[in-house]
């Protein structure tokens, strides 16, 4: 049973980017894809518990800041050294221009 | 018969080479020797996080668990001794000989020597995790560490010897820290930052002699200062470890000397990471060795498809980052290239010089900032240098213009 959470509105993600959004103690990353889909992650990266919302994204890959390690962040799945530990995702719905997550 | 993949070095490039060979689906036997006691591990935290907790930890590339899950057999503790190419085989330290289809050599480097006599037991130097771990012992409050170098090592220790209430001294003989690879705009921030931090640094005047007594240490600089410390840590650049190529006849070059296949002169051996010289060719080709984690890695991971067969050249930008307190640094492409520079100014006082060369191609980007201020830039700097972008020069120096826009252009 979990609840779905008010992240931020629609149009403060550009297309092809990542936004931080702290909830609760917790930190999280939403993405807008480049097809204008949302995606919601655990905000830190499993290598060095960095924010993955300073990172760049191209297509369904967020990029580390710290050192470049990928994630694909629709699924989670860890890409690309140095990272080896998959990342958590959300679901996410858009609700009357508004980006909700579903944080467990 | 098949003999399988044997890497010589359990490091940063050997251990991400060993993992790819069995990510690309390579079955036959990999074999990784190295002669640290340890697991592969990442060095960078060894000057920074690391050096500050009270229990320093390895940070390993792979756990015992998945070096047997993928069959990779590690053997530590052990040196590779000599390479019989015609028999393809590698003779290692405890008398055992392991015959080899490829070969790949992730030797390293080493830290370059203070050459001068004098040394003892309280100056050291820093590259394995045994090293930090004597090195964090003498990190106490109020103890004095001399740093000699002011290049990236010395500094992130430094720093991190502060954090721990240590009495830091750096000796630079150049007239500024960071005299290599970084401009001096980015410097001059580096230095503050230890200056405001209570990091004494001594620029500009060499070392005139060492003494220590196994106690204390007492170096005395040419202009006649001298500096007492319970620790004087060496970080005056590292070497290529290119013995074993070198007595296999090998050719060296600044490294161990590859194609852009990380091939060396003999096809059957390659090289990769720290220890070798290598076309690169953003630069057309500019012969460069490269200390940096990320090469290694990809290094590691492209001489694995090569011994494969893939026959795929090396493309990469070179990139490099240091933390210093709450400072991140990152730099992409060499900046030597560069004849001029543009800067750009991003929140929090963070910035990135881009260097131009006399055509107006980007060939690199230098930036600084507080966290990860500068990352993103940075990384999509990187993919414009990799592209050879001429972008127009208002366009890097403004904010406002989105780099990722000039990618796409
Ligand atoms: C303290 C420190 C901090 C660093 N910080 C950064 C940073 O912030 N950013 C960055 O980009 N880079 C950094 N680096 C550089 C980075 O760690 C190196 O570029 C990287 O480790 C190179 O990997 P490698 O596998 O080529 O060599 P290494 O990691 O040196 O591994 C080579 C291994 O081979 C072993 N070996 C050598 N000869 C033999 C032999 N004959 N038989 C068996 N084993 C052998 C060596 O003992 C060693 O274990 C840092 C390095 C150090 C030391
Ligand atoms: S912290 Fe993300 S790759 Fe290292």
């Amino acid at each position: 049973m979990s609840d779905w959470v008010e992240a931020c509105a629609a149009g403060d993600i550009d297309e092809e980017d990542v936004m931080r959004f702290d909830h609760g103690g917790r930190t999280f990353a939403i993405y807008r894809s480049p097809d204008d889909e949302f995606f919601a992650t655990d905000g830190l990266c499993t290598h060095e518990k960095v924010h993955l919302a300073d990172g760049l994204v191209m297509d369904d890959i967020i990029e580390c800041p710290k050192h470049n390690g990928r994630f694909n962040y629709k699924t989670g799945a860890a890409r690309g050294a140095p990272v080896c530990v998959n990342l958590k995702t959300y679901p996410v719905k858009v609700d009357a221009g508004k980006v909700l997550i579903q944080i467990g | 018969m098949a003999r399988g993949m044997v890497i010589i070095g359990a490091g940063e490039c050997g251990g991400r080479a060993a993992l790819a060979l069995r990510e690309l689906g390579y079955d036959g036997a990999v074999t990784l020797v190295g002669d640290e006691p340890h697991l592969p591990y990442e060095r960078p935290p060894l000057s920074k996080d690391a050096m500050v907790s009270e229990a320093p930890e390895i940070k390993a590339i792979a756990s015992d668990a998945i070096l047997a899950e993928k069959s990779i057999r590690h053997i530590h503790s052990v040196q590779a001794v000599a390479i019989d190419r015609a028999a393809h085989a590698v003779r290692l330290s405890d008398g055992s000989v392991l015959p080899y289809d490829k070969l790949l050599l992730a030797t390293g480097s080493t830290p370059r020597k203070l050459p001068m006599p004098g040394l003892g037991p309280r100056c050291v130097y820093l590259r394995t995790f045994t090293d930090a771990l004597a090195i964090r012992a003498h990190l106490t409050a109020g103890n004095r560490i001399a740093v000699i170098g002011g290049g990236f090592i010395g500094l992130e220790l430094a720093a991190a010897a502060r954090k721990l209430g240590a009495a830091v001294t750096v000796i630079e003989a150049q007239p500024r820290i960071l005299m290599r690879g970084v401009p001096a705009e980015i410097a001059e921030i580096i230095h503050e930052a230890h200056v405001a931090e209570g990091v004494k640094i001594l620029c500009g005047d060499g070392i005139a002699s060492i003494a220590d007594d196994g106690k204390e240490v007492r170096v005395t600089l040419a202009g006649g200062q001298e500096i007492s410390a319970d620790l004087a840590v060496v970080g005056i650049g590292a070497v290529p470890v290119t013995g074993l190529a070198a007595e296999a006849g090998l050719t060296i070059d600044n490294g161990i000397a590859v194609d852009a296949e990380l091939r060396s002169s003999d096809p059957d051996i390659f090289a990769a990471g720290d220890c070798c010289s290598f076309p690169l060719a953003v630069y057309g080709g500019r012969r460069v060795r490269l200390e940096a984690w990320r090469n290694a890695q990809e290094q590691g991971a492209l001489a694995a498809r090569n011994m494969l067969g893939a026959g795929e050249a090396h493309a990469a930008v070179p990139w490099f980052w240091s933390d210093q307190y709450g400072l991140s640094l990152q730099i992409a492409g060499l900046s030597d290239e560069g004849r001029s520079i543009v800067r750009r100014d991003l929140d929090d006082g963070a910035f990135i010089l881009f260097h131009l060369a006399e055509d107006g191609r980007l060939v690199a980007a230098s930036g600084i900032g507080p966290g990860n201020a500068v990352a993103r830039d940075i990384r999509l700097a990187e993919m414009l240098i990799g592209k050879w972008a001429k972008p127009a020069p208002e366009a890097l120096g403004s904010q406002a213009v989105k780099l990722k826009s000039l990618l796409a252009a």
